[in-house]
């Protein structure tokens, strides 16, 4: 896991999340540009894996635990799928919100992931 | 956004309630992540907290489907699962501030979910508001009841 990048990965996430939710609220169904981000938020997770698979090999090591790590960030990973396909399938206001609290939640996983990584030293 | 007034009564839930269920889904895997990961790996530690945090993720998950198939048996297995959520995050909230010794390994419900951004306090307060204002009706199906979706 690469610091600056999940630091990016929370830039993107936050903002979107908040997008997505307050566009949802004010009424919207989900847009290109609502799946747009939770798709972004997708997919800077899947870098974020291969980052993770790779690091070690260069000499960046978790200080926690690789079990809790994985797990966060397997769930972490469908989140934005399944809300993706609940929007696809209900175009209403409510998923534009759902796709919004995904983001955010997977902000707050991602948060978690990067103090599991770097910052707890077990 | 009058869609849900003509649609026809289904398993599938309206309005606001989506968000609801979007919630519980999140909040039931991040409980069994949990739940998984103390158990692989440290379960000899403490086998009362993790076998709560297991039951506590079971629940979840049960109190999602629940909310998701609109039966009368489904109803009522969401007020059980919802209810036991509160009974067991105030419980284990409280003694876990009276008594920290009792809890020392975290579990979802420590110290009113304050892990979780207090998301499992408010939820079941949520699902219990929600329930009340969704009865399934005795006769048939779901009543559709939603008034703004």
């Amino acid at each position: 896991m690469i610091e600056w990048f999940t630091w990016l990965q929370l830039a993107i996430a936050v903002p979107g999340g908040l997008l997505c939710v307050v566009l949802g609220l004010a009424g919207r169904k989900p847009t290109d540009l609502t799946m747009g981000a939770t798709a972004l938020v997708e997919l800077l997770l899947i870098v974020q894996l291969a980052a993770a698979i790779a690091a070690p090999l260069a000499g960046n090591d978790a200080t926690g635990s690789l079990l809790e790590f994985y797990t966060y960030l397997v769930s972490a990973m469908l989140l934005p799928v399944v809300a993706g396909f609940w929007a696809l399938v209900e175009r209403s206001r409510w998923s534009t919100v759902i796709l919004g609290v995904t983001c955010l939640s997977v902000a707050v996983m991602v948060y978690r992931m990067n103090q599991i990584w770097n910052v707890q030293g077990s | 956004m009058t869609q849900s007034a003509t649609e026809e009564p289904s398993h599938r839930v309206s309005g606001i309630g989506r968000l609801l269920i979007a919630v519980y889904g999140v909040l039931a895997l991040a409980a069994t992540g949990r739940s998984f990961v103390q158990i692989a790996s440290e379960f000899e530690d403490a086998p009362l907290a993790y076998s709560l945090s297991a039951l506590a993720a079971v629940v979840y998950v049960a109190a999602t489907v629940a909310l998701i198939k609109r039966s009368r048996r489904w109803y009522r297995i969401a007020w059980i699962t919802i209810s036991f959520e509160l009974l067991g995050v105030l419980v284990v909230g409280t003694l876990s501030l009276v008594d920290p010794a009792l809890f020392q390994h975290k579990t979802v419900w420590s110290v009113f979910g304050q892990g979780y951004g207090f998301v499992p306090l408010v939820l079941p307060l949520l699902g219990m508001w929600w329930l009340r204002r969704h009865p399934v009706s005795v006769a048939a199906g779901p009543v559709i009841t939603e008034s703004r979706a």
